[in-house]
């Protein structure tokens, strides 16, 4: 679906460059949720807004593709998301790539009932007409769980949750092949919050598309993600599935990130933590990004930054202690 | 006779008058009728959960006396913080201290971080001397865990959100108070830093006697502290008790809901159930002067619920709920 090359956004300042996404690869499965996973200053939103053309000055986009054939097929015959004119990237824009931005339920207009919003959206990127475009919103609102009323409603007559479905509801509107979703379901209540990501499980079925979620919370890729990407320090640090990094994670990032999360599910146990604090974009740590915070560091730790390495089939791992890793897990 | 209550909350009030004008007026209870209160004899953990507006910040206003509740009362140590004479202030002001969420916007930025610790000290005479007062900040960095290079001599902005609020349990370990009140002090600093920051909040507990109510909307984080629990629900305790009968076994359906809808972070253990639409969705603003708060929210709700608010009813010594259906 997207085949993501050594990406690199850069912000340019007085202080010097901050390189908060620093050399990303990895690619996306078709008709997959993919977690893109990390604590804040990672550069997760930013990697996804450059997939989607949204970084402005003074932040750039430095090198990297973004290949998707598929998506580009029919609007222009480069398959580079980065390289296609801002004309043919606003084609793929709503039809072929949706984007659920972070607190996107706080964006709907006011002044307007639900309906004219998603109608609004519809007519702007399909060639319908307004009749078939009203009767296509009563279907998404279906689509999220929502009841057909809601379309006359405004914004301030929904909860939270409600909102926020509606946010999806207009995402979906012309059948996207990619969703991306940043942060779905930060700020909402955990009741709302279990009502949202059972509504993207499904929405991946029922359209049959791929989903890409960035969150910072860990439980919530336990609950909906296929597969996973841990981010660190503007670099991707592992990916995986999301039952072998749970059930074993090999980069001893991912470890730490895992065993630091409280679960009222499991026997109550002193939680450890990672010592110390992210580092900053402006200078990132020489070697292995993570290695000041590491309990297993070495010499080459400090000298050599790890390459991402395909440690077993699907399994990716940027640490060159990856075995001493693994063990701690027995 | 059982020794004076280190603080009592009793059937405590608040209302918000809303929308005055041309638009008609009305009112939110944000807070109806809590009471619970604290041991003095032996340190307390408490947690308060509840989701957004469920009440349990305009509770800690109160107990701060940031607010004065509509009806009810806050007792320190038998004596009702609002009958508090100045002097009484000054000593309330260092035996219950607070954290507040944001761990960015409660510094002066143009202050070095050592001012933040500088300042208790002199308001409060902790030391004698400069260097008993250099020697007492040492301290207190090392009893949360902070290299004194690390943040002495640095600006907020220099610091990480989790260092931040470790400096202000810093700050509270000088002051040696009876009650800290910590409101939402993890839920803006990041996963891997949490856990120091709890870890330290338990160990004032168990090493200093410090009692602590924690207010939180993550019922996670409430159950890794133990101790005691209190379920808010749009302004009213809807269960309580200890934490490991009402997180095992909640009774309350909106306990229940709550419980339900906590993610376990293992792939594992993924939902197979719907999430109950009900739950989560139909929430009133305001109005539903009597009956149950989460009746018309709730799968098991019956005639009797609308008519009148339901009692806590003690189901162990660990453990009450306000629900009819335990009756």
């Amino acid at each position: 679906m997207l085949e993501i090359r050594d990406v690199r956004v850069h912000y340019h300042s007085v202080r010097g460059d901050y390189r908060v996404v620093d050399g990303v690869s990895f690619s996306v499965h078709p008709n997959e949720i993919l977690g893109i996973a990390g604590e804040s200053g990672c550069g997760k939103s930013t990697l996804v807004e450059a997939l989607l053309r949204l970084i402005v000055p003074p932040g750039t986009v430095d090198t990297g593709q973004v290949l998707a054939p598929a998506l580009t097929a029919g609007t222009s015959d480069k398959s580079d998301l980065l390289s296609l004119s801002e004309e043919e990237f606003r084609q793929l824009r709503w039809k072929n790539i949706s984007y659920i931005p972070q607190g996107s339920m706080n964006a709907l207009n006011p002044v307007m009932k639900i309906e004219d919003q998603i109608i609004d959206a519809i007519l702007t990127h399909d060639t319908i007409t307004r009749a078939k475009a009203q009767r296509r919103v009563g279907e998404l609102l279906q689509t999220v769980g929502l009841s057909q009323h809601v379309a006359k409603l405004y914004p301030h007559e929904l909860s939270g949750g409600m909102k926020q479905r509606v946010a999806i509801a207009a995402s979906i509107a012309l059948q996207p092949d990619l969703i991306i979703a940043d942060e779905p379901t930060t700020a909402l209540d955990v009741t709302i919050q279990k009502m949202i990501l059972q509504t993207l499980k499904r929405l991946k079925q029922a359209l049959g598309c791929t989903i890409i979620v960035v969150s910072h919370d860990m439980p919530v890729h336990a609950q909906i993600a296929d597969r996973l990407v841990i981010m660190y320090a503007g670099r991707v640090m592992e990916i995986g599935s999301v039952y072998d990094i749970f059930g074993e994670p090999l980069h001893p990032y991912t470890r730490g990130l895992i065993a630091t999360i409280p679960s009222i599910a499991k026997e109550r146990k002193r939680l450890a933590g990672i010592p110390g604090a992210s580092p900053s974009p402006l200078a990132w740590p020489g070697g292995c990004r993570f290695h000041p915070r590491c309990s297993i560091a070495a010499t080459i730790c400090q000298n050599e930054e790890p390459e991402l390495r395909e440690v077993r089939p699907g399994r990716f791992v940027a640490c060159h202690l990856v075995e001493t890793a693994a063990s701690l897990n027995a | 006779m059982p020794a004076t209550p280190l603080l009592e909350v009793d059937s405590l009030t608040q209302v918000f008058a809303i929308g005055r004008g041309i638009f008609g007026h009305g009112e939110i209870r944000a807070v109806d009728n809590v009471s619970f209160s604290l041991s003095g004899e032996r340190p307390t953990m408490l947690t308060m959960v509840g989701e957004s507006g469920s009440g349990k910040t305009t509770i800690a206003r109160c107990i701060l006396g940031l607010t004065a509740p509509t009806k009810g009362e806050v007792r320190y140590r038998g004596k009702n913080i609002a009958t508090f004479s100045g002097k009484e202030w000054q000593a309330y002001r260092k035996e219950v201290q607070v954290v507040f969420q944001d761990p960015y916007g409660t510094y002066n930025p143009v202050y070095k971080i050592d001012r933040v610790l500088q300042v208790p000290i002199r308001r409060f005479r902790l030391a004698r001397s400069r260097d008993e007062e250099e020697e007492k900040i040492l301290e207190a960095l090392r009893a949360v865990e902070l290299r004194p290079d690390d943040v002495l001599g640095r600006y907020p902005h220099q610091l990480s959100g989790g260092e931040r609020q470790r400096i202000m349990l810093a700050r509270i370990y000088l002051m040696h108070p009876q009650l800290i009140i910590a409101d939402e002090p993890v839920s803006m600093i990041d996963v891997s830093l949490r856990a120091a920051f709890l870890n330290i909040l338990l160990s004032f507990e168990q090493e200093y006697g410090m009692s602590c109510i924690f207010i939180t909307h993550d019922l996670a984080v409430g159950y890794y502290l133990g101790g005691r629990i209190i379920i808010l629900c749009q302004g009213t305790i809807v269960e309580s008790g200890d934490m490991d009968a009402v997180v095992h076994d909640p009774l309350h359906p909106y306990s229940q809901a709550l419980v339900a809808s906590v993610p376990p972070p293992d792939p594992r253990m993924r939902w197979s159930d719907e999430a109950d639409m009900r739950a989560g969705e139909l929430r009133r603003v305001s109005g539903l002067a009597q009956g149950c708060v989460f009746r018309d929210r709730c799968a098991r709700a019956m005639p009797r619920c609308a008519e009148s608010p339901p009692p806590m009813i003690k189901i162990s010594d660990q453990h009450e709920v306000a629900c009819y259906l335990y009756e």
